[in-house]
């Protein structure tokens, strides 16, 4: 028993210097943000400010607001069409089965790794020749158009839990494609669609290659203005701390109040089948 | 949706029960006819825009004026000629084994540890898993002032003597000549790796987590009947049967490192010497900055292939173990 005790204790302690090296980057950034600009030195990153000052916040703020709000045009359509797509998709490839059918799902699975550098120079080309090169509509057709790969899998493994039994009951009744999908598949899935939103909401969100490739100046989504506040002026670390806290707030949020459903899409995400 | 119904009803007194063909109704086409603009747009942003990298990767453009005129395979060879391309290769290979080495070891033991009912787990769960939620450029620009050259980090590495300049080092550790590139750990880009993988270890830990609470307690049971103790059942028992989770968490942490850029980009960029640069950075360098369209398509096309060894063998597999 004794013996016990001991293991749990170094348990315990592992699990607790863990949490610190985890928690370390969170800590700094707290207290960088809130530190007058005299008190932002390397050597002092640790020590807690003498005073508070906000004003990184209202600088980081004024700086960011505009593509905080690119962002969120940004992720809104981009996340609601991306869901309603892969639900269609995974509705099909569930439970309307056709020959050769698991063949186009791989192959729409494909482009779910597939590093984006490989298809960038066409992609914006073909952005500039149709007018939507450095817009926000041009991006949220981009994430939803790359976005079908993850949300068509996450969907397809969601759909595939519902019992066919009951589609086919459904049919017998005399519902038809749409039918079925509108009065059985959707209210069973509100849980899925929470999970892909939170997962596109969160990936759009934070991309940065589309962003900065397509966009520039005043089109830029957050992530982009961010990383820009680092290499345009003397480096205010206080500036920039605050501005990542910003940045990373909406997402950060999400996994507060949604952890759980957080989690379930990072695992949808990752296993097949 | 009257038609539609009305065909479905007919379908069912058409097509007899025990007939095992099913007929093609308006509900099928209904059904291809949702998910075929998916497909056509698959096809031509996935597969066609590679073919069309593919297709600028061997041709002459490499300023402004597109130039699609053939120039066979210049810029690969190009390329591994380069001395910072060779380096990207260096750093990808180094990148990629020390940080899904550390993630995996780290995540493992995380799990196992999670797994031992301690009080306050969730607590630990939501703290192992929240870098999760932020972007790579967060991270890079918060670990970029952690691990600062003369910050608190490094003050406490030298009172052991470890005077360490991390993201500015060009030092490479252990480095023999292989060809014209120095091979070898370089310094910086463990700075990186430290970064990712504060950032990733909480996706393998919740992958490992879902494989232990999978696995039945009779096995433990089992076990603790046959005399085993705790310790013996992790090392002969339960991390065996993670092997599956393993294998996954190896393919997605390869494809991240492989075509990682934002990261970097936010935190070290290509550093001295290309000490941590990788071809992502390099592809939108030379393509966007540089405007040689062709020699970042090629970089692309390899990108692209060193994901694709890893993606085509796992897709073809576990497509094979559904059905």
């Amino acid at each position: 028993m004794k013996q016990r005790t001991w293991s749990r204790a170094v348990l315990y302690i592992i699990c607790i210097l863990m949490s610190l090296f985890f928690l370390m980057p969170v800590y700094v950034m707290l207290v960088t943000s809130v530190k007058p600009l005299d008190e932002v030195t390397l050597s002092d990153m640790w020590k807690l400010p003498t005073a508070f000052d906000w004003s990184s916040y209202q600088t980081a703020f004024e700086k960011l607001a505009p593509n905080f709000l690119n962002s969120i045009y940004l992720v809104v359509p981009a996340t609601l069409l991306s869901a309603l797509l892969g639900a269609l998709n995974g509705y099909v490839l569930s439970k309307w089965k056709f020959k050769g059918a698991d063949t186009i799902f791989t192959l729409i699975l494909f482009g779910m790794f597939i590093p984006y550098q490989s298809i960038l120079i066409p992609l914006i080309q073909f952005l500039r020749e149709i007018g939507l090169y450095n817009t926000i509509p041009g991006l949220v057709f981009v994430h939803v158009v790359y976005g079908i790969p993850i949300t068509t899998l996450m969907f397809r493994n969601f759909y595939a839990a519902i019992p066919d039994e009951m589609i086919e009951s459904a049919k017998i009744d005399g519902a038809g494609f749409l039918r079925i999908f509108r009065y059985i598949m959707l209210p069973l899935s509100i849980t899925g669609f929470v999970v892909v939103a939170i997962w596109q909401f969160t990936n759009i969100w934070n991309e940065f290659l589309f962003a900065v490739t397509i966009t520039t100046s005043s089109q830029q989504p957050i992530m982009v203005a961010l990383q820009n506040l680092s290499g345009s002026q003397i480096v205010q670390w206080n500036v920039q701390m605050a501005g990542a806290l910003l940045a990373a707030l909406p997402t950060l949020l999400v996994y507060m109040f949604l952890g759980k459903y957080f989690v379930r899409g990072l695992l949808a995400g990752s296993v097949k089948g | 949706m009257e038609t539609a119904k009305a065909v479905s009803e007919r379908s069912v007194t058409v097509v007899p029960k025990t007939q095992k063909k099913r007929k093609w109704t308006v509900d099928h086409w209904l059904a291809l006819a949702f998910l075929s603009p998916s497909v056509v747009l698959i096809l031509i942003f996935v597969y066609g825009f590679i073919g069309w990298t593919g297709y600028v990767s061997l041709s002459n453009w490499n300023s402004l004026v597109p130039d699609l005129s053939f120039a066979g395979l210049k810029n690969y060879i190009y390329l591994f000629h380069d001395f910072r391309f060779q380096a990207d290769l260096r750093n990808t290979l180094v990148f990629t084994v020390l940080f899904i080495g550390v993630v995996i070891v780290l995540g493992q033991l995380l799990a196992i540890l999670l797994d031992q009912k301690l009080r306050g787990e969730s607590i630990f769960r939501n703290i192992f898993f929240f870098p999760m939620a932020l972007s790579f450029v967060v991270t890079g620009v918060v670990w970029q002032w952690l691990l600062n050259p003369s910050t608190g980090v490094n003050l406490f590495f030298k009172k052991f003597g470890l005077d360490s300049k991390w993201y500015t080092d060009t030092t490479i550790l252990g480095s023999f000549h292989l060809g014209k590139i120095e091979f070898g750990v370089p310094v910086a880009i463990v700075a990186v790796v430290i970064a990712a993988v504060w950032q990733m270890t909480g996706f393998a830990v919740a992958m490992y987590l879902a494989g232990l609470r999978a696995i039945p307690e009779e096995v433990r049971e089992a076990a603790r009947m046959d005399g085993a103790t705790e310790f013996q059942i992790y090392r002969k028992i339960i991390i065996p049967m993670l092997r599956p989770i393993t294998v996954s968490v190896i393919i997605i942490m390869a494809h991240i490192s492989l075509k990682i850029f934002d990261l970097i980009y936010a935190m070290t960029g290509p550093g001295a010497n290309f000490v941590t640069d990788v071809p992502g950075v390099y592809m939108f360098e030379t393509t966007f900055r540089g405007n040689y369209y062709a020699n970042g398509a090629a970089i692309a096309i390899i990108m692209l292939l060193s994901v694709a060894i890893f993606i085509v063998p796992y897709l073809i597999s576990s497509r094979k173990g559904e059905s």
